[in-house]
């Protein structure tokens, strides 16, 4: 056994909390369903190689030598990734701050906090590391067998780039809160992260959607147009690039910045941490005051449900980050639209499925909040009002909600063409009624604040989301191109509710 | 069996009252409270107290038995029998973001109570219970005392005529603790009806008219604490009384 408080002890401590925190993650804390969790992931993988082999069966030998354009692409599609693991770290960091759990045990004991801060700064790199390893790694395995060994050093950049990004993200966290403190951190982080996943997307498509006036980002990462505006091929820029590639000089460079990176961080900001967690704690027994009372308003009883809930929406602290990168991600989109605008509604027929994903995405979030997440259970249930009445007057705050982020969009497109606006709010309502309907069927008591949990509860009910909305997406493209194959992804829409509902824990 | 009148009904008649888990949690239970009363249900932990007042509150389904609150049957009327009702739990369920003021709005729509008449209790409330500077605070900073008085006011706020309280003082300082007490025995005087379970014997036998010992789901025994005393052979406490009732019940 370690000796306590040793890094070891703490390492062991973590790790064990880690895997059963995982664990519960899989398996929706049902111990019985890790065999089930365990070939999930074996299939997962299988299925990810499956992908890998047919998306990269055409791809030629890039060499060691490659062109400008080659080191473009490999670069611009090792910076999306980056984007989202430096977004994804940032959650993390923030999270650490905010929430609890041990914190004040290991504040109040004698233990050195700065050893676990440390330590936890390490784990919140290979989280990343992690997530990006089990996405990249099928590709790097086929790019590997089909070219050579060579491109096994790959794996040593998404190592260099989880600590990267670990590094970086606490660097920003720690920033946002010695510039605008604790309350504000927490809002504003989220923003940063939401913003930093999806601005290298949003900016390659932007720059597409303006060069060729489509939302492909890779067609724009493979211009000769970018390609001119940046450096020569000797550049340190693409030192990356060329590691993956299997330059060993240059992937020991960049395994030794992001390794220095995540020393300096870990150095540097570890001591701090216990103080910005206690800074943190502070804030919930600070107390918040709304603007100055206003008269009472007569309501219905089913009014006074949905302004409680836009009102609880409004102000849930983790909403932010769990809906903006859905709302940022139909950012492109509505350049597109105006982009397009007089010019037919051509380019609808790419906007319109964007837009019943996004719908279906959002509305799945939302409907969880208002019903699952419902702080005050007995309150509602010794209301004096018919069996059933609570939930249609949270389903009509979540589509009033949906509807209030869509229906500007809708309008607009309206403009362009009225036949494809219908199309368009069709599909928004039936992906975001399906969306309401698989969480009302898969509801379960939570706290709202276990909102990002919400999707350990049910895997059935994450999933059908997921497929339910793809395939309402696909309809309503294929609506919108008058393809009679719209039949088929409705068919599976229809299939999804069918089998969610069979599938609905029975009370 | 027949619904009593609701003019002359009691406030909360309860009739062969069961509900089992794993073991019978209230076993064959009848209960009358009546109008106006301040009754207190004590019992060992585990007895079927907060059981049956769940029962009650309309959040559990009983197995048999017959509820009626002032005469209505909570069972086939459940809305009805809900419109007079008010149910406090010992962990105050209130929304963090909401502040005091919005969240009595928001009870008050539940209940349909006029905006005026219940913004007008809503501030005579908030005052009695100490609130009134922070009626405009979100509820995520307050302490469990505070969190309680906010539970408690959004109670009150639609007037119930019944208001079943589950070990309301729970984690109460002494100071929070008499604001409740005493909002509750104004409630009384005023003619409503207080039904509470508390495991606190001193409240019960200083603010109870009437106290109903549970053990094992079933009504050991009932009465004002002078009652209580007599049939526990002259004990001198209500503390007494009830470890004695209990320990004859286990003997029995």
């Amino acid at each position: 056994m370690n000796t306590p408080a040793t890094t070891l002890w703490f390492a062991a401590h973590e790790l064990r909390l880690a895997w059963r925190d995982a664990l519960a993650m899989l398996t929706g804390g049902k111990r019985r369903r890790a065999y089930v969790a365990g070939i999930g992931i074996i299939g997962f993988v299988l299925f990810m190689h499956a992908m890998a082999f047919l998306g990269l069966r055409n791809v030629p030998d890039i060499g060691m030598n490659p062109s400008k354009t080659a080191l473009v692409f490999i670069s611009g599609s090792a910076l999306l990734a980056f984007a989202l693991m430096i977004s994804q770290s940032m959650e993390s960091v923030t999270r650490a701050f905010y929430t609890r759990s041990d914190l004040d045990l290991i504040l109040s004991s004698p233990a050195s906090a700065r050893r676990l801060f440390s330590l936890r700064i390490v784990i919140m790199a290979a989280g990343s590391i992690m997530m990006a390893l089990l996405l990249a790694g099928p590709f790097i395995n086929v790019m590997a067998f089909w070219h050579g060994a060579r491109w096994l050093s790959a794996y040593g950049v998404v190592l260099s780039m989880g600590a990267a990004s670990a590094a970086l993200a606490v660097g920003f966290t720690v920033a946002l809160f010695r510039t605008i403190g604790a309350r504000r951190t927490r809002l504003i982080a989220q923003v940063v992260a939401a913003i930093i996943g999806a601005a290298f997307v949003i900016g390659l498509q932007v720059g597409a959607i303006l060069s060729y006036g489509n939302l492909s980002r890779f067609t724009f990462l493979q211009s000769d147009a970018l390609a001119a505006h940046l450096p020569d091929v000797t550049s340190f820029i693409w030192w990356p690039a060329r590691a993956m590639l299997g330059d060993i000089h240059a992937l020991a460079i960049v395994f030794l910045i992001s390794m220095a990176l995540l020393f300096a961080a870990v150095v540097i900001f570890a001591p701090r941490f216990g103080d910005h967690a206690l800074a943190a704690a502070g804030i919930a027994f600070e107390r918040r005051r709304q603007s100055a009372a206003r008269d009472f308003r007569a309501q219905s009883q089913r009014r006074a449900l949905r302004r409680k809930e836009w009102r609880l929406l409004a102000r849930d602290p983790w909403l932010m980050s769990q809906t903006l990168m859905q709302i940022l991600y139909l950012l492109p989109p509505a350049i597109l639209l105006w982009r397009n605008y007089g010019e037919g509604a051509g380019a609808l027929v790419i906007l319109i499925p964007v837009l019943v994903m996004a719908a279906g995405q959002l509305a799945g979030g939302l409907a969880w909040l208002a019903i699952s997440g419902e702080d005050a259970p007995e309150l509602v249930a010794t209301a004096p009002v018919p069996p059933g009445f609570i939930v249609r007057g949270k389903i009509e705050a979540v589509l009033g909600a949906c509807a209030l982020v869509f229906s500007p969009l809708i309008a607009a497109i309206l403009f362009v063409s009225p036949m494809e606006a219908l199309i368009a709010s069709a599909g928004i309502t039936v992906a975001v009624i399906a969306a309401t309907m698989i969480q009302l069927w898969f509801r379960a008591q939570a706290k709202r604040s276990h909102f990002r949990r919400r999707h350990t509860s049910s895997r059935v009910a994450t999933f059908a989301e997921a497929f339910s909305s793809i395939s309402w997406a696909g309809t309503a493209a294929l609506v919108a191109s008058g393809s009679a194959l719209a039949l088929l992804p409705a068919a599976t829409g229809v299939l999804v509710l069918a089998v969610a509902r069979g599938l609905r824990p029975r009370s | 069996m027949h619904a009593p009148s609701p003019a002359s009904a009691p406030a909360l008649e309860i009739r062969g009252l069961r509900k089992r888990f794993e073991r019978p949690a209230v076993d064959n239970l009848d209960l009358t409270v009546k109008r106006g009363e301040f009754y207190a249900l004590v019992g060992p932990n585990g007895a079927g107290k907060t059981t049956t007042l769940r029962m009650v509150a309309g959040l559990l389904s009983p197995d048999a038995g017959d509820i009626f609150l002032a005469g209505i049957d909570a069972r086939s009327d459940p809305v009805a029998a809900k419109r007079l009702l008010a149910w406090v739990s010992d962990e105050p369920m209130i929304y963090d973001k909401l502040t005091p003021f919005e969240y009595l709005e928001f009870v008050a729509g539940l209940w349909q109570v006029e905006a005026k008449t219940a913004q007008a209790r809503a501030h005579e409330l908030l005052g009695w219970l100490g609130l009134t500077a922070h009626a405009q605070e979100r509820c995520e900073g307050f302490s469990k005392g505070m969190r309680q008085k906010v539970a408690l006011a959004g109670a009150l706020v639609h007037d119930p005529q019944v208001i079943i309280l589950d070990e309301p003082l729970t984690g109460l300082d002494a100071g929070s603790a008499r604001q409740v007490k005493s909002v509750l025995r104004e409630r009384v005087n005023e003619g409503g009806t207080v039904i509470m379970t508390t495991h606190i014997l001193e409240v019960a036998e200083r603010m109870a008219d009437r106290i109903g010992i549970i053990a094992h789901g079933k009504l050991i025994a009932e009465g004002t604490l002078e009652e209580l005393r007599v049939r526990a052979r002259g004990t001198a406490t209500l503390e007494d009384t009830f470890l004695t009732l209990v320990a004859e019940q286990a003997a029995a």
